[in-house]
């Protein structure tokens, strides 16, 4: 980032030396430390890609930054504001510039309301009047391209798809600054997965939003993010440029991870395959050498 | 395609919400309807009771003693000449107000106190729940006669009473309606949407509870209902005023003299109860959505008709699609020593309404010895209900209706239902490692007995035999201590280790086939591709025959000789793997290969800035 005026920017996102624990059931049992300390911060208009394993705490930061995880150390401020312990009025107040979408679109929507009531709950609490709030409705469908009709009927009658179209909708609905997208596509089936990739690509081009967007998938971290965060073991060990993490990543871990995605070529994969036992069998060796010289 | 928008026409028609949509499908139930139609005559007559007969139920007349039915009173008098039909009326009144009373309490209690401990939990959780486990285990009746001891006969004060003793089941519905919803991710989306906690709880939560409340309440008035009657029956009452207790106890003493006096109060307490009760299970029914479809074993004519039309639809629609020569020449690819073939498998889903919802329409393959074929598809596709028909385990409410499958050479299942050899087949030639395997061990035994009893069965193993077996292959399945693992419970291994005992089972009985219903979905990039490596080493050590079912282009890519692509249960092209990635034929299969996000370029590269720098502002 050679650019004076980026260099300049003030992040919108500051998460710093940030530690999560969750109670562990049982009397006296040491909590469980799902985050140890992670540093990160988001641009304004930025994607930060979170790719980790199941377990890597990935989740969890999102969670923390929406208020949904019980933080026990370090501190997160939005745009200058510490946020990191806020009173539940507080917090409401903050929803306004902060969203997020769910990984599950069946689950993320409530079944017995329409989508118009699912989109005009946030508007309507926010202290829009109703003619207002059905304006706005209208123009979000249609920048998440679903018919405006669609307003009057339920969740069940879309697919995964459109599920996570309304989902996307209601996050876009108080025109937030930051949208925590939380595994969105992983659900999803493969063709509509491109799409509503390219809908979140659209949107923030045509917003500014920023994006914390979790993903287990490298594949769809390099699609979508202009910097890529790497957690292992609830930690972060690599960040970086999309490109660099994602082409030539320098930590073990992440190097790991990009040999084990498959390829979806017979011939390359089997490239990549050799390619992977090679990386691990260096790796164990670089590993073994470091024990002896201890 | 799956994106595929419901016509605009339909949706005028279901334009109702899914409340109103509950009220007319409880209105079809004939059950329902009978029973509310009982309540509110019981309830009419109550209210308008001074307007429907002429007698006063209190006015007693000797002359009248113990009139028989049907004359100048029409349900006769009682012994001091009361007309029974107007005191049945008014009776009513007491025993209706009586229910209202104790349902008001139990719901005032029980409602509040579980929305309170089940949205927040904490101490208040667990005091209330342990308050109301004190309720519930305290005799009822008992409690309310020695109360009548302290406070006197009142109605309001024993029904009160009553209601407070029933509330711990209001509770209880109301608390584990809370916790189950308050995961739910909605919730969390309202939390974060600024919802007040006043308002997810009424407008999300209350919602969730709500039916399960009405059949609960319904109970709750049967049971006050009996209740009071029960307490007037044995004295315990207001005798100045007319109630349907009082009057079965008047006719009690009485039987031997005019026996039909007792049926008449009988009568209406238990219809009233009884409709109380059936109103509840035809909502519970409605609730559940329990529509019983009958289970079609074979094809009905009907179907066979409906069947015939479909298929000539789907072949003039097959020759009208650009069809790849590929799908022509299938017959001709199948070798004659092939392991498994499928014949023009057809499987359906007989609806209430008669018709059947085919999921798997004319779908050939075959699998050689120490061949992998990969089944690939979206949601929907059809096929993990080609891979269960394979196995023999549709559900109970699907069947095969068309084509035939067969096994080294022996048909094991065809749509007449006459042959069924899956059954005996699973577990010695067929393997089968599944999706979730977690969720496929059970989790109150140790992954060793589960390991080890499949042994002694099917290949009649002693018991050290099959656990030296075992051990072997969870080491062959790069366990690190496979002791360890052995005595383990599947809770204390994480998914990746389950998975690869789930494939040492699926490779115990040394099977020909091994069926994978995508067996690495559930797992972690770097888990999936260990996974991959030890299923195709066991795989070609073996040379079993296998079938990959995925919607990973990767993982076929990695694992399979041969890909099958299905779209809406139909089997689109079908080629060796090389060839299908570098040619794909058929439209679908090249729109699915373009949807993978190998080839793009990172973002970072596409736009060197992020949006805002470039000074786009909203």
């Amino acid at each position: 980032m050679t650019d004076v005026a980026s260099v300049a920017e003030q992040p919108l996102l500051t998460i710093s030396g940030l530690e999560v624990e969750f109670p562990v059931k049982g009397w006296r049992r040491a909590p469980f430390k799902a985050l140890k300390g992670v540093s990160l911060d988001i641009l304004p208009g930025e994607t930060m890609g979170l790719v980790g394993e199941s377990g890597s705490g990935k989740t969890t930061i999102g969670r923390a930054v929406l208020g949904l995880a019980p933080i026990t150390g370090g501190s997160i401020t939005f745009d200058g504001r510490d946020t990191t312990r806020l009173s539940r009025a507080a917090r409401r107040a903050l929803s306004a510039d902060i969203q997020v979408v769910f990984q599950d679109p069946y689950t993320s929507l409530n079944p017995a309301m329409t989508i118009g009531d699912i989109l005009a709950e946030p508007l309507l609490t926010s202290g829009i009047a109703r003619v207002a709030a059905r304006d706005r409705i209208r123009e979000l469908l249609d920048l998440v391209n679903l018919p405006s009709d669609a307003a009057d009927r339920l969740p069940r009658e879309f697919s995964g798809g459109q599920r996570q179209r309304v989902a996307i909708a209601r996050a876009l609905a108080l025109r937030p600054r930051l949208v925590v997208c939380d595994e969105p596509v992983s659900a999803l089936d493969l063709s509509t997965q491109a799409r509503v990739l390219d809908l979140f690509i659209d949107i923030q081009e045509k917003t500014g939003v920023a994006y914390l967007f979790v993903s287990h998938d490298l594949s769809v971290v390099r699609h979508i993010s202009h910097r890529v965060a790497v957690m292992y073991r609830g930690e972060i060990v690599e960040t970086g440029d999309a490109a660099t993490v994602t082409g030539a990543p320098e930590h073990p871990y992440t190097q790991r991870l990009l040999m084990a995605a498959p390829v979806p070529h017979p011939t390359r994969q089997a490239a990549r395959r050799s390619e992977r036992h090679a990386l691990l069998a260096s790796q164990q060796v670089s590993d073994a050498a470091r024990e002896t010289v201890r | 395609m799956s994106e595929a928008l419901i016509p605009a026409g339909a949706v005028v028609a279901v334009a109702a919400t899914g409340r109103q949509k509950l009220y007319r499908r409880v209105l079809k139930n004939p059950m329902a309807v009978v029973s509310l139609v009982i309540l509110a005559l019981v309830v009419l007559s109550a209210v308008f009771a001074g307007q429907i007969t002429g007698w006063d139920p209190g006015r007693a007349d000797l002359n009248d003693a113990l009139a028989p039915p049907f004359g100048e009173h029409l349900l006769g008098a009682d012994a001091s000449g009361r007309d029974v039909l107007a005191r049945l009326f008014f009776g009513a009144r007491v025993s209706l107000i009586g229910a209202l009373i104790a349902l008001a309490t139990a719901l005032a209690i029980g409602i509040p106190t579980g929305l309170i401990a089940g949205y927040f939990q904490g101490w208040f959780d667990s005091l209330s729940s342990w308050f109301a486990s004190l309720l519930m285990a305290m005799p009822g009746l008992i409690v309310v006669l020695a109360l009548i001891s302290v406070i006197g006969p009142g109605m309001v004060g024993v029904m009160v009473t009553f209601g407070a003793l029933l509330s711990p089941g209001v509770f209880r519905l109301t608390r584990s309606g809370v916790v189950s919803v308050r995961r739910e991710l909605y919730i969390d989306a309202a939390k974060v949407s600024g919802l007040s906690d006043y308002r997810i709880i009424s407008r999300h939560v209350l919602g969730v509870i709500r039916a399960p409340l009405v059949i609960q309440a319904s109970m709750i008035a049967g049971i006050a209902i009996v209740l009071q009657a029960g307490l007037e029956f044995l004295g315990v009452g207001d005798s100045s005023t007319a109630s349907w207790g009082q009057m079965l106890s008047e006719a009690f003493s009485n039987i031997y003299v005019a026996p039909t006096m007792i049926l008449w109060p009988g009568l209406i307490i238990g219809l009233t109860v009884g409709s109380l009760a059936i109103f509840g299970a035809a909502l519970r029914d409605t609730v559940q959505g329990a529509e019983p479809v009958r289970r079609v074993r074979r094809r009905k004519p009907s179907s066979v008709e409906d069947t015939a039309t479909r298929r000539l639809d789907l072949s003039t629609a097959a020759t009208a699609a650009v069809v790849s020569p590929r799908n022509g020449g299938q017959e001709d690819l199948e070798p004659n020593d092939a392991l498994l073939v499928v014949r023009d498998l057809q499987v359906g889903y007989p609806q209430p309404d008669g018709s059947t919802t085919i999921v798997v329409d004319g779908v050939s393959l075959h699998v050689d010895r120490g061949e992998v074929l990969g089944l690939v598809g979206e949601s929907g596709s059809g096929k993990s209900q080609t891979a269960f028909s394979i196995l023999g385990l549709l559900p109970d409410t699907g069947a095969i209706i068309g084509g035939s499958i067969s096994f080294a050479g022996r048909t094991i299942a065809s749509a007449d239902g006459a042959a069924h050899g899956a059954a005996a087949l699973r577990g010695r030639q067929f393997g089968y490692i599944p999706q979730e395997p977690m969720s496929n061990l059970d989790p109150s035994f140790t992954l060793g007995f589960q390991l080890v009893e499949p042994m002694r069965q099917i290949l009649g193993l002693s018991r050290p035999a099959a656990k030296a077996k075992a051990l072997e292959l969870l080491d062959r399945v790069g366990i690190a201590d496979p002791r360890r693992t052995f005595d383990a419970y599947p809770h204390e291994v994480s998914g990746g280790m389950a998975q690869r005992v789930l494939i040492a089972g699926a490779v115990a009985c040394d099977p020909e086939l091994l069926i994978a219903d995508e067996p690495t979905t559930a797992l972690d990039v770097t888990v999936q591709a260990e996974v991959l490596d030890l299923l195709r080493g066991l795989q070609r050590e073996r040379s079993m025959g296998m079938i990959m079912v995925t919607h990973n282009f990767g993982v076929l890519a990695d694992i399979c000789d041969r890909v099958a692509v299905m779209q809406a249960g139909r089997l689109v092209e079908q080629a060796d793997a090389l060839e299908l990635f570098d040619d794909p034929h058929n439209p679908y299969t090249r729109m699915l290969l373009s949807s993978t996000l190998e080839n793009t370029e990172p973002r970072s590269a596409r736009s060197a800035q992020p949006v805002s720098s470039r000074g786009t502002a909203r």
